[in-house]
């Protein structure tokens, strides 16, 4: 049986505009896929579909030799999604959205490990401030602080992740990527920004 | 860190997380309770202070008025999660989604049902409602209200991420719960006219029973298709 995520002639149509097709390639322990393209090119779209959230158009996306469809409790514990939006509840505090986020992929952090991973992302400090009164890169953060966390998740799909960060952030959040990768973890991400991340095998796509 | 195996760990999780949001944000119930305060209010001012057409009356206000103030907060039941990409992580979950979903429902009925229940006695004096006719309205709402909320979640899985879902919503849900709508009124009518109320007790259960085993695996249906 394969490791990692196969594309299959992926193809994905918006209304009656073709977003890509033909998309063949495969992500195995240890790689790095960058997604690019130009806004509107798909992006989002295809992240969306290799975590089963979207129905390819036609093809199919497999994750460790077998499609999607058929084992999405599987691919719940493998994977661990991060979209576009920073998946916080603004009534909650990060710490909150922490546990919550952690307990829906299936696993109940410890309060110190959580701290410790609020603390990892600058937000020791913010860890019981509402969630509306962070600004924009201390959500990001708090959203990315589930990363510290998911260790045990192979796949690691990142919509944008660096935005809205500072350098500070921007290079914690590169160490995160790098060690997950050391670690034979999967890492796809969209970014607009070139941080060079440190890869045996990095991957481009550009859409 | 230890795996999350019980099935219900889902169910607890989003139920405390939106229990939680709804205490920090009280507009919601705020404004879901004084809409049935002013709705059932409104009826006695209009129709004039005569006892008799007010005990008519009174089943068939009080109920139309929870319903639809059970409707004003459905449209945001999903649309917050939605919005700021949690729903996304719900579908995402390895907790089985229809559970998650049930959590929601039963958070919304906690915030938008149980309120009107617990004021609806006091709201019955205005139509000179007597005790044992307002205890059965307060048996027929607890039963009835909880239906609203789940036959709501369906509609609400569905029209989620659509703009202007708010009027289709209703349009979609309140025919469903036309009879959620006459069993309940039809429960004081019957006690009011001196009948047994046990027929109309047992179809509202029947109804919650059918609404609590069908409507969770509907939504959570709904949610897939509608966040394709």
């Amino acid at each position: 049986m394969s490791q990692g995520l196969e594309l299959d002639n992926l193809a994905c149509t918006r209304g009656s505009r073709q977003l890509f097709c033909g998309l063949s390639l495969a992500v195995k322990p240890g790689d790095l896929l960058r997604v690019r393209g130009v806004n509107g090119a798909g992006k989002t779209s295809l992240l969306r579909m290799l975590c089963g959230l979207l129905l390819p158009t036609s093809g199919q996306v497999l994750w460790c030799g077998k499609p999607l469809g058929v084992q999405r409790d599987r691919l719940g514990q493998d994977l661990m999604y991060l979209g576009h939006a920073a998946a916080l509840k603004d009534e909650l505090s990060p710490l909150e959205n922490l546990f919550d986020a952690c307990a829906l992929g299936g696993h109940i952090p410890t309060l110190p490990a959580a701290l410790a991973g609020l603390e990892g992302a600058g937000l020791r400090s913010h860890a019981r401030t509402p969630a509306r009164r962070l600004s924009q890169g201390q959500r990001r953060r708090s959203a990315l602080a589930r990363l510290t966390l998911s260790q045990h998740a192979p796949l690691w799909i990142l919509d944008e992740p660096f935005n809205a960060l500072d350098i500070a952030a921007n290079a914690w959040l590169t160490g995160l990527i790098e060690g997950h990768l050391k670690n034979a973890g999967m890492v796809v991400l969209t970014s607009h920004q070139d941080m060079p991340i440190a890869a045996t095998n990095q991957l481009d796509l550009t859409l | 860190m230890r795996a999350a195996s019980r099935p219900m760990t889902g169910l607890m999780v989003v139920l405390r997380r939106d229990l939680r949001v709804a205490l920090r944000r009280r507009s919601d119930t705020f404004s879901t309770l004084i809409f049935f305060v002013m709705v059932v209010s409104l009826f006695p001012l209009g129709v004039g202070p005569e006892p008799q057409l007010l005990r008519t009356m009174a089943p068939g206000v009080l109920w139309v008025a929870a319903m639809l103030a059970s409707m004003l907060s459905l449209p945001r039941l999903f649309a917050d999660d939605h919005a700021d990409g949690t729903l996304e992580q719900m579908l995402l979950s390895t907790h089985p989604l229809a559970l998650l979903v049930f959590g929601k429902t039963m958070a919304h009925w906690v915030g938008s049902g149980l309120p009107l229940v617990l004021l609806s006695p006091l709201l019955a004096l205005q139509f000179d409602l007597s005790a044992s006719a307002t205890g059965v309205l307060v048996l027929s709402l607890l039963l009835g209200t909880p239906v609203l909320s789940l036959v709501g979640s369906m509609g609400a899985a569905l029209t989620v991420g659509l703009r202007g879902s708010s009027v289709l919503l209703s349009l979609l849900v309140l025919p469903l719960t036309i009879p959620v709508l006459i069993f309940g009124a039809g429960a004081i009518e019957a006690h009011n006219a001196g009948l047994g109320v046990a027929g109309h007790f047992s179809l509202l259960g029947a109804l919650l029973i059918v609404g609590l085993l069908a409507a969770p695996w509907v939504s959570a249906a709904a949610l897939r298709i509608s966040m394709e």
